[in-house]
Parts: C-alpha cells; sequence; structure tokens
C-alpha cells in the first residue's frame, strides 16, 4: 500500500500548492485592488487612526477631530455648525464625503503625497502628529453677518445665498447657503444615526444639503442689467447718453409689453443710462438689448464668466467645490437672427437668463476692481500638521478680464449711483463708497418673485474692500430691498475683520 | 505499472534503510521544537499586544505559558506512553493550537473597549475559552494514548464506531431545531445555554476507524475478485455493500444538514482509503467523476429544482461572483478576500488588523483574519506547518507493518489535509465555500478534541512503525545495531514483486 500513500502524499502537496499560487494571486496580484475596494471597511478605520487635521476659518477652528474610546478613534466635529456646513462639508463614516472636507481630504487626513516628509519622521520619533490643517480665506465676522443676517431676514425668505469676495485677490469672505445643517450628526460613528440624519436632511423639501451659493442657477433680474450696460459702454453708449425709456414698451414682434417696476420709474420717453441704472428702468434695458442684439449681450455676459462649467472654488490650482455654470440661455431664433421679444425680456435678467450668486459676486467684484476679475478661492495656506511648514499659500490669479479699466470706473460710477440715489440704499456703509445694483426677478406667475443684490464697498482711497451677492428665494415683495440691506451688513462685518483678508 | 516507470527507488528505500536512526525516540528534539513553538506563540502574544494596548503587559506571556505547561504535559506523556512517536507532529500542532489560541485572544482584545483591554485576564473571553478547550482536549489525547497502546486494537471497535459514527452524522438531522440548528445549520447538539458540541466532528473519525477495518479485512477479495466492466476493475457488490452503505447514509445526510462541506470532506476519505487499499487508480478517477458530475447535477437541480439543491446552486453562484452582491450573499466571501489583500505580502502585523470586520473570523474565516495581520508569508508559513502535519502522517503510514495502521494514518492525514484545503481554497475563492473549521485555529471545543484525537491516533501509529520490532510494547530498549528487522514483523503486508 506504499505506492498508493506515496500518491495520496504527492496529491496533498498539489492540492496545497494551489492554496499557495491562489493566496499568491490574491494577496500578491490582486492586494491593492482589495485594499482599496470601496466595501473594504478597514481602509476607512485606518482613516480614523490618525487624527485628521483642522479646518481654520479666521483663527477659529471650525472642523476639528476629537479622541474617542471606540474603534474609530479620531471623531469629526464641526464646532462651526451650519454656520459653515456648505464650506467645510462633513466627513460621514458610511456616506460620500462633501465640500472642503472631500475636496482637502488627503491633506486632512494626513495621506497627501505632501506630507510624506512628515509621516516618515513620525516613524522615527514615533508619534503620531495627524494630518495637516487647512485655513480657510473666510472673515469670521463676515460669514457670521452672512448666516444670521440671511437667517433672520425681514421678509421670511426660507431659501438664500450669500457670497462675500474680495475683489482684489478672488478670496471668498464669507459663503452661506440658507437653509443649512448641522454637520455633526452627519459625522457620528454610530452609521445607522447618521443615516437616519443624512436621509432627513436629503427628504428635507427646502433642500438643505444643496449649496445655494454656488450650484443653485435662477433668474438674476435686474442684477443682469450690469451686464447690458457694459455691452452698451463698450459700443459707444456712455453714461450719459440718452436711451429710449418710457413706462411701457412691446418689442416688435412680441405682443406682450414690457413695464417698470412702478409707474414712478423712468415714465419720460428718454432717460440717460445713468439714470436707467440707478432706477433700474426696464423698459430702457430691454430697448437697449434689442439695439445692440443678441450676440453682444451673450457675448458679455460669457466675459463676466457665465457658461464657465468647470469653475471651482478651493485651492487656486485645482479642485475645489464645484460649481453650476451661469446662463445666458437662447435669446435668438432657431436661424440665429434675434428674437427681439426674446432679447427685450433676457435684457433685464428674466425669460431663460440664470445666475448663480458666485457669479452675482464675481460681476460686482470685476466692476469693483477696474475690470479685473479674479479667480476665486477659499483654501488661503495649507500647514503641516505641526503649523511649522507652509505647504501652499495662495497667489491670487486673474481669472479674465470682462471690461476695461474705463468701462469699469463708469460701471462703478453707476453702481454707486444705484446705493446713493436709488433702489440700493440700504447697502450704504458711512464712510465708505458703496455700489451695487438691486434684482427683483419672476420665477412663476404664481410664485413671489426673488430678490437679488450684487454689490462692493470700497474705502476712501479706492481701493475695494468687499463684493457680494445677496440672493432670497421667493422673497416676494421688498426682497431685493433686504437682499441690499444684508449685502451690506456683510461688507461691513468684513470692513470690520481686516485680519480675514 | 512497469518497473521502468517506477521512479528511482531512494525515497522508498531511504526511510527503510534508515532503521537504525529511526529507532532513537527523538523526544529531546520534541521537546525543544515544543518550546520553539510556545516561545513563537509568545512572541505573538506579545506583539499583538504592543500593537493594540500600545504597551505590553507584565503578563503578556500568560497565555502561552498556560499552553506550554498543557503541552508540555502531553510531550512527558508521549515519552511514556508512546516514545517513538514522530516527533514533529506534537510541536507542529501546538504552534497552531497556540497562535489559534493567540488570535481568538487577539480578537477578544479588538472586541474590548480599550480601557479594559489591558485587564483582559487570560481565561477571558473566546481565547481563553479555547485555551480551556485545549486542556480538555489534549487530556482526551493523552487518555486515547494511555487505553490505545496499541492502534491495532481499535480495530476491535471498527463496527461499533462505524455505528457510532453514523448515529452521530445522523444525530443533528433528527434531533428538533431548537437544540441541534445554528446559523441555518443543523450540525449541533446543545447542552444548556453556553455549551454545545458538533458530533459530525468526531464521526470523522469513528468512521475512518471502520473504513480501514473494513477495507483492510475486504482487500484481497476487493482487489482480485472483480469483474471488469469499461476496462475498470469494479469489485462485487456484496464486498463493497457496507462500506459504500455507510458513506452514503453520511454523506446523504450531510447533504440534507447542508454541510457540504464535511459531505465533500466524507467522499475524499472514502474514495483516497478505497484507493489506498485496493492500489486501483480507477477508484481515484471514478470518485473524481462522481464528484464532478454530482456537483454539476446539484448546480442544475439547485437552479431548476431548488429544494436541498438550492443551498448548492446559491453557493457556487456566490463562488463565480462574489462582487454580484458584495453587501449580502457574498458579504462573507467579499469581506474573506478583501482581509486577504489587505494583508498583502506582509500583512499589518499581528493586531495591526481590522480581522473585526470579518463575519466569523473565529471561525470560518479565522484562516482570513490571520491573513491580514500575516500576510503571504505568515500564511505560507501555516500552510508549511498544516503540510508537515500530513506529510508526517502519510510518512508513518508509509512506515507502520500493518496494513490496518497504513490505512488509518494515511486516510487520517490525508482528511486532515483535505480539511484544510477545502477551507482555505473556500475563503481564498478557489474552490466553493463551505463551512468548516480550521484544524486547531478554529474557535470550537468539538473540531478541537476530535483533531487532537486524530494527532493522538497519528502518534500512536508512528510510534508503531518508528519503534524498533525486538522492542517489549511500553519500553524503550537502545536500538540494536545490525539490519532491519522491520520485515519480519509485517505479517498482514502484502509484499509485491
Amino acid at each position: 500500500m506504499n505506492a498508493p500513500l506515496r500518491r495520496v502524499g504527492v496529491v496533498v502537496m498539489v492540492l496545497f500548492g494551489l492554496l499557495f499560487v491562489n493566496l499568491n494571486w490574491i494577496q500578491a496580484y490582486k492586494a491593492d485592488e482589495y485594499r482599496t475596494s470601496d466595501y473594504n471597511g478597514r481602509v476607512q478605520v485606518a482613516d480614523y487612526k490618525r487624527k485628521r487635521g483642522n479646518i481654520e476659518a479666521g483663527g477659529t477652528a471650525v472642523a476639528t477631530s476629537k479622541e474617542t474610546t471606540g474603534t474609530l478613534k479620531f471623531l469629526r466635529t464641526y464646532p462651526g455648525g451650519a454656520e459653515y456646513a456648505h464650506v467645510l462639508g462633513y466627513k460621514p463614516v458610511n456616506l460620500a464625503d462633501q465640500g472642503i472636507e472631500r475636496v482637502e481630504n488627503d491633506f486632512l487626513a494626513g495621506t497627501s503625497d505632501q506630507l510624506i516628509g512628515d509621516r516618515l519622521k513620525d516613524m522615527f520619533t514615533g508619534d503620531d502628529s495627524g494630518g495637516g490643517n487647512v485655513l480657510l480665506t473666510l472673515s469670521k465676522k463676515a460669514q457670521d453677518a452672512a448666516y444670521n443676517q440671511l437667517r433672520n431676514n425681514q421678509v421670511g425668505a426660507k431659501k438664500g445665498a450669500a457670497i462675500a469676495i474680495d475683489p482684489r485677490t478672488g478670496a471668498v469672505q464669507a459663503l452661506v447657503s440658507m437653509p443649512s445643517f448641522d454637520p455633526n450628526p452627519l459625522a457620528s460613528h454610530t452609521s445607522s444615526e447618521a443615516a437616519a440624519a443624512f436621509n432627513k436632511l436629503e427628504q428635507d423639501p427646502d433642500e438643505p444639503l444643496k449649496n445655494r451659493a454656488l450650484s443653485e442657477t435662477l433668474p438674476p433680474g435686474s442684477t443682469f442689467k450690469i451686464v447690458v450696460a457694459a455691452a452698451a459702454l463698450e459700443n459707444g453708449i456712455t453714461k450719459t447718453t440718452q436711451i429710449p425709456a418710457g413706462s411701457s414698451w412691446t418689442p416688435p414682434t412680441s405682443g406682450s409689453p414690457i413695464r417698470n417696476a412702478d409707474a414712478s420709474i423712468c415714465p419720460e420717453p428718454k432717460v440717460t443710462l445713468l439714470a436707467a441704472v440707478t432706477e433700474s428702468c426696464n423698459t430702457g434695458f430691454a430697448q437697449l438689448g434689442v439695439q445692440l442684439g443678441a450676440n453682444a449681450i451673450k457675448e458679455k455676459a460669457r466675459q463676466f464668466g457665465f457658461e464657465q462649467e468647470d469653475l471651482t472654488v478651493g485651492e487656486l490650482g485645482e479642485g475645489g467645490l464645484p460649481t453650476a455654470a451661469s446662463r445666458t440661455g437662447t435669446i435668438q431664433n432657431a436661424d440665429g437672427g434675434d428674437d427681439p421679444a426674446a432679447l427685450a425680456q433676457s435684457s433685464i435678467g428674466q425669460r431663460d437668463v440664470r445666475m448663480t450668486p458666485l457669479e452675482g459676486a464675481m460681476i460686482a467684484a470685476s466692476v469693483a476692481n477696474n475690470g479685473s476679475q479674479m479667480r476665486p478661492y477659499l483654501v488661503r495656506q495649507l500647514l503641516a500638521p505641526d503649523r511649522t511648514t507652509s505647504y501652499y499659500t495662495a497667489k491670487a490669479r486673474e481669472l479674465r478680464q470682462p471690461v476695461s479699466s474705463q468701462v469699469a470706473g463708469d460701471l462703478r460710477d453707476m453702481m454707486v449711483s444705484v446705493v446713493q440715489n436709488g433702489t440700493g440704499k440700504r447697502a450704504a456703509i458711512s464712510g465708505y463708497t458703496v455700489g451695487g445694483k438691486t434684482g427683483t426677478a419672476q420665477s412663476a406667475p404664481d410664485r413671489p418673485d426673488h430678490g437679488w443684490f450684487i454689490g462692493f464697498a470700497l474705502d476712501k482711497n479706492g481701493t475695494p474692500i468687499s463684493a457680494v451677492c445677496v440672493m432670497l428665494e421667493q422673497a416676494g415683495s421688498g426682497g431685493s430691498a433686504e437682499a441690499a440691506r444684508i449685502a451690506g451688513q456683510i461688507m461691513r462685518a468684513a470692513i470690520a475683520d481686516p485680519g480675514g483678508r | 505499472m512497469t518497473v521502468a516507470a517506477t521512479p528511482a527507488p531512494s525515497p522508498a528505500t531511504a526511510g527503510e534503510q534508515s532503521g537504525v536512526r529511526l529507532a532513537r525516540s527523538r523526544r529531546n528534539a520534541e521537546l525543544s521544537l515544543l518550546l520553539l513553538a510556545m516561545a513563537l506563540v509568545a512572541a505573538y502574544g506579545a506583539t499583538v499586544e504592543a500593537n493594540l494596548l500600545d504597551t505590553v503587559t507584565p503578563d503578556f506571556w500568560m497565555p502561552a505559558a498556560t499552553l506550554g505547561v498543557v503541552f508540555l504535559g502531553l510531550h512527558v506523556v508521549i515519552r511514556f506512553l508512546a516514545p517513538f512517536a514522530d516527533p514533529a507532529l506534537l510541536p507542529a500542532v501546538a504552534l497552531l493550537n497556540g497562535l489559534g489560541v493567540g488570535f481568538l485572544r487577539r480578537i477578544d482584545l479588538g472586541d474590548a473597549p480599550v480601557a479594559d483591554r489591558e485587564g483582559l485576564a487570560t481565561f477571558a473571553g473566546q481565547g481563553g475559552r479555547q485555551l480551556a478547550w485545549t486542556l480538555g482536549a489534549v487530556i482526551l489525547a493523552a487518555g486515547l494514548l494511555a487505553i490505545m497502546r496499541d492502534h491495532r486494537s481499535i480495530s476491535r471497535y471498527a463496527y461499533t464506531l462505524g455505528l457510532a459514527g453514523i448515529v452521530l452524522v445522523m444525530l443533528p438531522a433528527v434531533l428538533p431545531p431548537s437544540i441541534s440548528e445554528r446559523n441555518g445549520a443543523k450540525l449541533w447538539i446543545q447542552f444548556g445555554e453556553s455549551f454545545s458540541i458538533q458530533p459530525g466532528e468526531f464521526a470523522k473519525l469513528a468512521l475512518l476507524v471502520f473504513f480501514a477495518y473494513y477495507l483492510v479485512r475486504k482487500r484481497e477479495v476487493l482487489s482480485l475478485a472483480s469483474r471488469r466492466f469499461l476496462g475498470i476493475d469494479f469489485p462485487r457488490g456484496r464486498d463493497l455493500g457496507p462500506v459504500v452503505g455507510v458513506w452514503l447514509i453520511s454523506v446523504l445526510v450531510l447533504v440534507f444538514e447542508k454541510d457540504l462541506g464535511t459531505s465533500l470532506l466524507y467522499f475524499g476519505m472514502f474514495v483516497v482509503t478505497l484507493y489506498i487499499a485496493t492500489e486501483r487508480v480507477s477508484w481515484l478517477l471514478i470518485g473524481l467523476v462522481l464528484f464532478f458530475g454530482g456537483a454539476y447535477l446539484a448546480y442544475v437541480l439547485g437552479e431548476t429544482v431548488g429544494g436541498p439543491f438550492a443551498n448548492f446552486y446559491l453557493r457556487a453562484e456566490i463562488w463565480l461572483d462574489p462582487f454580484a452582491d458584495p453587501t449580502d450573499k457574498g458579504y462573507q466571501l467579499v469581506q474573506g478576500l478583501l482581509a486577504l489583500g489587505t494583508g498583502g505580502l506582509f500583512g499589518a502585523g499581528p493586531g495591526g488588523g481590522q480581522p473585526g470586520i470579518l463575519p466569523e473570523v473565529q471561525n470560518d474565516f479565522i484562516f482570513a483574519g490571520i491573513g491580514e495581520e500575516l500576510g503571504l508569508f505568515g500564511l505560507s508559513a501555516l500552510l508549511v506547518v498544516y503540510l508537515l502535519i500530513v506529510e508526517r502522517g502519510l510518512r508513518a503510514a508509509l512506515a507502520v507493518r500493518d496494513s490496518f495502521g497504513k490505512l488509518l494514518a494515511g486516510g487520517l492525514a490525508f482528511t486532515l489535509g483535505l480539511q484544510v484545503f477545502v477551507i482555505v481554497g473556500g475563503i481564498s475563492k478557489l474552490i466553493p465555500l463551505t463551512g468548516q473549521t480550521t484544524p486547531f485555529l478554529s474557535a470550537g471545543g468539538s473540531s478541537l478534541m476530535a483533531n487532537w484525537l486524530l494527532i493522538a491516533v497519528l502518534l500512536r501509529v508512528s510510534d508503531g512503525a518508528r519503534r524498533p520490532v525486538t522492542g517489549a510494547a511500553g519500553k524503550a530498549p537502545r536500538p540494536a545495531a545490525g539490519p532491519p528487522e522491520q520485515l519480519h514483523g509485517a505479517p498482514t503486508e502484502v509484499i509485491k514483486p
């Protein structure tokens, strides 16, 4: 019986050889695929082993990690609560992470290639210093003002957004979307709790998870007149040129007349461009738009940043929070010829024109900054875990030049006139030059209008300090005036917080 | 087989020529290897503590030392009762058992709140329970060595054991599910709240004794009185009847208990003992054809008819593509693969991984859990240790002089190897996953006891194989110089030209 016994020995060897080959296949060849699989909870537990870095705004930590005694060692907490939720996002255990937490995940988690030196150092010292720290551009005061003013707005709007930018650099000073949410339960280590909190937010009809400042586009109403005015100024019209106005005007091919918001607004047949902007004269701009043609308006809007789909707000290089593209929509006929009715309505920011609050703030900022539009950004600096080394410091970059410095100067004068003599008086700040443009946009016949304000503040020397866009969704009557008031408060806070810049 | 086709006879003769060397008891070698194994277990425990507690407690050596005392006890028993037993078996098994206890303790530590970890007592949790089981299993093994002074003596109880084996296999099937079912498999007998045994684990041993005895007795008839059909010699039905009957009953019962792994194990055990006994390769071929045919049939039936085959179909589907339903049906296998993949070549280090994520990491998936922390190199080492035990068992079978001993040791050694193959192949997606314990590693007393009994039998057979024939039983005289004498004492071995 020895011969078969020996063969059985060989069979066992072959069986174990198969096991060995198969284990090689799994643990060597397929190892990386399995290690990084979405179903592999280990990656996550390992993620939570190292202390995640802070996210800070104006010297205060708004996202930080606390040590726990659970399996997941560090709990992510958001001391800033709902106020910073749309900027920071959240880092949940079982859901997709969002916001800056997502954009800067590698650096915060300490796994970024940039931090390889720190990890090596940790290996030798035995310390675990954690992930790097992300410093945001947000001004604490401006963010407070934007959050509180928006939440307690005097027209009872439930949804809206506000964003403030430093016109000279593009650094975002405040970014709030309303309604907001508390990110803390979403980061809970009890995944059922986190999932319940998430589901509740997701099913909320007011869509609190949506970042309205960056990704919601709404008809901009009269704020779009700044774009049309810029196109006009570049086509031989000046501030003092008389343009046709009137209490009502019907475009050549359409039966529905365009009227002004109030009978007292530019009833005379001709007004200056300055007066048309100051009073927000619809009939004037409708006729001006038809005179300029669809191509001129679309092109000007594009130069201000409309139609850009790939803009992100985070670091200046790449990455960041995604934004929605603002659109002018189809203004022309199918054959490419002008459709005067569409053109007239589009020229006053209605019909298919859609704008994000970010785009509104960028228009105001480029006007304030002599026609130069800076690329908006949220990440000011990346600091090593021990805060000694800076791995990134934002260097402001021009995104584009929508208008010449001279046209920007004229637009600035007109916008300042809006705040001094026109519809935007509530944005005024004593001691500072404030300019702006209100907007009231019809959304649907049976729904209240959206209230808009875009504007900027210059100091005594004419240096731009802040550019803001406030949007109140379905705010109804008085919405744009309230938006102007809130914008003024945000800019006031930005002025009072020089450290935020 | 012609003489020309046989390989060079050196391996065969080497064992027989080394009769003089084999006659040495090598007990001191066993002792040193055992101490080495315990040192490895202690080092493993220390590394686990360093990783999970950030410190090594002054008591880290306690489990290893406790196990060491237990195994030393068995070593002393072997010195007296089986002085010529293979010296590699005990240390190899002790290493596996020790790592099993260490890994289960590591799971306990991982599950415990951080504050309580340092205070986890040696006999607490699953690790402690496994430690206690080890003590019981080793006492059982020592008892078997004491009772069974010659392995041939159990052949007297072959029919009783065969009957007992069938009863043990069938017992959970006939018992009400409340005391026999766990996780959907009816394999248990539950005594009270916390104590339960898996009788099937012991049935394996009992049935093999019966197979070995019966096949040895009918050996001549089986190989001679046969009918030729399709170029294959088939024995007469009445010669093979009882053993086929016993096997068939067991496998059918197991299939209906949905214990596919064990039924595969019994099938392999049966075919291989039949092959060793008859020396006919045709049995292996028939076995393989039956196996693959049966598996395919069960798959097709499972897809169309369902019923008792549905479970088989499901398992085959999971095996073919575990990632098709990674969060439900394929969850276990997927998580096992991810654990192995995460471990990679070197592993996360003892205590450095997250094996707690794995479902059933203390039972079926213990090899995946260990693979995460020890990596490919660690698992390869473990496989080599298993291979060593199996090949040492086969070597005892080769060297022992009686046919019953050859069949018994050969069958047991192969069954152990097959069990490792089935479970490790299952969790690594080489073959469909079937529930099996990983010998000496998985938590659970039944498996540990049954496998230690198996080792006791192998020790006994190897003692018989290596004992100088002139020596009186129980005594260990110095080896006498001179020609090897073992052929004189091989009355039942048929020496073929």
